[in-house]
């Protein structure tokens, strides 16, 4: 293998507001190495070309793929992942909706489902339902049906919004 | 003492309200701990060569080039690992001549179709395994494919296993009275043919499993997606010749199952072999593309079908002629012959007429295995059942709901054998219809069809009613000789602190089964849901079960926790009877107290009588009973099934231009008997809808003739997504079975059975002005525009 083509590459990243730095190789994909190099199983690897959404990210403040970005990709990036939005707290109405409305069951899509939809509701207003539905179409959910999940994205859409103009 | 379920103010009254999931938590933070987060030390990777012709004979295969990648640590071929893992063999002894030939773990000589696993690489990672794969040459000398069921049985069509004799898995024929003399007197007799497409379960967490084997221990361990652990560690142990009680299989959070994890896949048992022969731990987590080819497909059925009705609308006769091509093998243990003996058993089943004759013809094809998945043969009994009915009340001018109510059994008239020879114990039919008529305001919705229609727009209604088969008995799967507990048990025991841990043989997927556990053992022993920990899915830990299928859970396993924990409550008072000088029939045990039982007084907590039982048990009379844990099983013995009833209704809007189906709103009203947890049933309903809307409109595995898999991606087979679904509405009666105290039934797969019919019926409806009629699942715009005669090439 020459230095032209190195098949390993350097990355400095922040996940989840800490600093990271990897040699990874030029193939992996970002999810890969969250999952396997820093442990972070949340976002999961199901359909692995880019249409379940179960491994949903947020990069430099964008839902992204993990599973169609290369870990070689984001460096220099800033990458959130559902733990991080967790320990953050930001998500924390989001995901008692969920688990009151009991929009999960098996809870394989859920990490990706919670960063898509704060990536809906980031835009600020209250969705109406078809738009919540539009919205979510690139994230499967084989269990629920997904009226849980409209209905959980919602109530935090309408509790948010009511906050901002209290 | 039994529970006062009549009344929601009773004490400890968490049976029959909506608790929240004690798992959904870690859940929702992304602390779930699946197959695929579980890293062990000196943890290899196997990734598998499949076959990419559907029939042919192996005639070498070069490993060389694979083996020289890095990383790569070892190759195995069928003849491999067939030294070290039997054979099996997918029949059952009560499905009367049904045969199939023994299944290796990886083919050896001949692979029967597209996916089929032939050879496996193991590396250090994934990728190395996966890149090593691409790298073995495997020659083949092609087969000729056999990919269409109505000729597989046509002498000139070739035999994919000739020991067999010919491509005939299973035939089984029930015929009750005299269907024939029905059909010649009948005033209307309707036909039609209808297709069911195969169709697969696209869980979201692929399949998974990892294996160790410790030969210092002398134990197998599998941590493995699975609905049925005991299962699967007596198929391990068989299939690998290590003792049963040397296997344990533990089932952590699953990633969706719908059935299609309750099977034995060679690949998996592959990577038991493999970790048994390399001694280290062995991880398979199926790529996308090949859950699409070696996952389980169902629902491959081509029906002829007729009904004979009076001028008054009673159902005369049903006539329906089933065939089903299953893949090459019966899928071990639970075989492929079950789906279409359910059609057998299922077709007619909410109504009351005497003559029947069924037929399911099971023929064997080199495509992928199919199996049970979500909802077994329902989904095509219904529609066709549903179907017939609907084509028959239009065919003598009647409304849809008034010939189902002339014909449904009688709310009053149970038991009842049905012509198929089910027995029902208790249903609840036309207390389901006026419920649903209620909740979609029938009338007005015929309006607001009325009125589309004058502007042009198509919207048509379709009502399906259904039975659906749960808690099932030995008469399932045991009496045909397999061994899968029909029967599921709890060991209930109080910790020092006054906790409750509940160890249950049935398994978590989503559904719910960790929260149902923990409000019926709430209020079996009287503590608060919060204060009760649930432990599933592990072998060496739960009494012996069957786990999660069938829609079990809740009836069976449930009922189990249900005694095991009125059993511990018993023996809580005792002891608190001695403590305090009391008559125990006469204390009570509420949100962790023990009571006075009429005025309400607490009299003691239960971790103080924890402490004194654990700790001062020198202060306790020496002869008294001081075991805080107690296990029970149950199993059904009155009737080889209970089964449910519901009826659903589709609400619709088709695009004559486009053939495209909007989904307007969707009900069900369904009778699961006790409702445990509302929410969770409404949910398991909603989950079960879409499942069975994605069957009607969208999902297809297509094959071309030569038996290759067309469309097997997520991009190319189509699921629902949110933007196409519909809010649905759920509703209940209740009909408990007298079987158990607990009287649930269950409710995982009322969706999915009745969804399909009523949106077959509600196109049908919004066509029918039109001379146009769909019956092909799924009814895709083409389909539709060609029953519209808008396409013809």
């Amino acid at each position: 293998m020459t230095a032209a083509f190195s098949d390993k590459v350097d990355i400095e990243l922040t996940v989840n507001g800490e600093p990271v730095e990897g040699r990874v190789p030029a193939g992996q994909h970002l999810v890969d190495f969250l999952r396997q190099t820093l442990g972070l199983t949340g976002a999961h690897a199901s359909c692995e070309h880019g249409v379940c959404g179960a491994c949903t990210l947020r990069v430099d403040g964008q839902a992204v793929r993990g599973c169609l970005m290369l870990a070689a990709q984001a460096d220099g990036a800033e990458v959130w992942t559902v733990e991080g939005l967790t320990e953050q707290g930001s998500s924390r109405d989001l995901q008692q909706a969920f688990v009151a409305r009991n929009a999960l069951q098996c809870g394989f899509c859920t990490p990706g489902m919670i960063v898509a939809a704060e990536d809906l509701l980031a835009r600020g207003g209250v969705p109406s339902r078809a738009e919540i539905r539009e919205h979510l179409s690139g994230n499967y959910c084989r269990c629920t049906g997904y009226e849980a999940i409209v209905d959980a994205v919602e109530d935090v859409a309408q509790a948010r919004a009511g906050k901002g103009t209290a | 003492m039994s529970i006062a379920f009549g009344n929601p103010d009773r004490p400890n009254s968490y049976i029959g309200k909506t608790v929240p999931r004690p798992n959904a938590e870690k859940l929702v933070q992304g602390r779930g701990r699946y197959v695929d987060d579980i890293t062990l030390p000196r943890m290899v990777h196997v990734a598998f060569v499949r076959s990419q012709l559907a029939h042919a004979r192996i005639t070498g295969i070069d490993t060389e080039a694979a083996k020289a990648v890095k990383g790569v640590l070892r190759v195995f071929t069928g003849p491999d690992l067939a030294e070290v893992c039997t054979p099996w063999v997918g029949v059952l002894a009560h499905l009367k001549g049904l045969k199939s030939p023994p299944q290796h773990a990886l083919a050896v000589d001949r692979a029967c179709w597209v996916g089929e696993p032939v050879v496996a690489v193991v590396a250090t990672t994934r990728a190395a395994a996966e890149e090593a794969a691409t790298l073995v040459e495997v020659d083949y000398d092609p087969l000729p494919a056999v990919t269409d069921t109505m000729t597989a049985l046509d002498p000139d069509t070739p035999l994919i296993h000739p020991d067999l004799g010919d491509n005939l898995a299973f035939q089984r024929l029930h015929e009750e009275g005299d269907v024939d003399a029905a059909l010649a007197e009948a005033h209307k007799v309707v036909s039609a043919r209808f297709r069911t497409a195969r169709h697969t379960g696209v869980t979201l967490e692929p399949r998974s499993i990892l294996v160790d084997w410790n030969p210092a221990e002398g134990q197998m361990t599998a941590w493995h997606a699975t609905q049925a652990p005991h299962m699967m560690q007596t198929v391990l142990a068989t299939h690998l010749d290590i003792p049963e009680s040397r296997v344990r299989v533990i089932c952590g959070d699953v990633g969706g199952s719908y059935g299609i994890k309750v099977h034995v896949y060679p690949d998996e048992v592959a990577t038991a072999a493999i970790a048994r022969v390399m001694a280290r731990p062995v991880k398979f987590i199926a790529d996308r593309l090949e859950s699409f080819t070696s996952d389980i497909h169902a629902r491959d059925h081509e029906i002829e079908a007729r009904i004979a009705v009076a001028e008054d609308g009673k159902i005369l006769a049903i006539d329906v002629d089933d065939w089903t091509g299953i893949g090459p093998y019966s899928v071990y243990p639970r075989t492929s012959a079950i789906e279409g003996n359910q059609v057998v058993n299922l077709c007619g089943g909410p109504y009351d007429f005497a003559n029947y004759r069924a037929q399911t013809t099971v023929v064997f094809q080199n495509k992928a295995p199919t199996c049970q998945y979500r909802a077994v043969g329902h989904p095509i009994a219904v529609a066709i059942t549903e179907g017939l009915v609907d084509m028959a009340a239009a065919a003598i001018g009647m409304d849809p709901v008034e010939i189902r109510r002339r014909n449904m059994y009688a709310d009053d008239a149970y038991p009842v054998t049905s012509p198929a020879k089910m027995r029902f114990e208790g249903l609840s039919h036309h207390a389901s219809m006026n419920k649903l008529m209620e909740m979609i305001d029938y009338d007005a919705l015929r309006a607001d069809q009325a009125e589309a229609r004058k502007q042009g727009k198509h919207r048509g209604i379709g009502i399906a009613s259904f039975i659906e088969l749960t808690n099932p008995s030995p008469f399932m799967y045991g009496i045909g000789g397999a061994r899968i507990s029909a029967q599921d048990g709890c060991t209930v025991r109080m910790d020092p602190d006054g906790s409750v841990v509940a160890l249950s043989g049935v398994t978590e997927q989503g559904q719910g089964t960790e929260a149902m556990l923990s409000q019926v053992v709430a209020e079996g022993v009287g503590v608060t849901p919060d204060k009760v920990r649930v432990i599933t899915g592990d072998t060496q830990v739960t009494p012996y079960g069957g786990g999660t299928w069938a829609s079990r859970g809740a009836g069976i396993g449930g009922e189990a926790a249900l005694q095991a924990a009125r059993a511990l409550r018993e023996s809580i008072l005792a002891v608190a009877a001695s403590m305090l000088q009391a008559d125990a029939g006469k204390l009570d045990i509420r949100a962790g107290q023990v009571v006075d039982a009429d005025s309400g007084e607490e009299r003691m907590p239960l971790e103080e009588l924890g402490r004194i039982v654990y700790f001062r048990g020198d202060t306790l009379p020496k002869d008294l009973p001081r075991e805080l844990v107690q296990t029970r099983h149950f199993i059904t013995m009155d009737y080889p099934f209970a089964f449910t009833n519901g009826v659903q209704a589709s609400y619709l809007e088709v695009d004559t231009d486009t053939g495209v189906v909007t989904l307007l709103k969707h009900w069900c009203v369904e009778d699961c008997g006790r409702v445990i947890n509302p929410q969770l049933v409404d949910e398991q309903i909603r989950g079960g809808i879409v499942q069975g809307l994605g069957g009607a409109l969208y999902e297809e595995i297509h094959y071309d003739e030569d038996g290759q898999l067309l469309n097997g991606s997520m991009a190319d087979y189509l699921v629902p997504m949110a933007g196409e679904m519909p809010d649905m509405q759920i509703g209940h009666v209740e009909t408990p079975t007298g079987e158990s105290e607990l009287g649930a039934k269950g409710a995982g797969e009322a969706g999915t059975a009745g969804a399909p019919a009523a949106v077959m019926n509600a196109i049908n409806d919004a066509l029918r002005p039109m001379g146009a009629q769909v019956t092909e699942m799924p009814f895709t715009p083409e389909r539709i525009l060609r029953a519209l005669g808008k396409i013809d090439d």
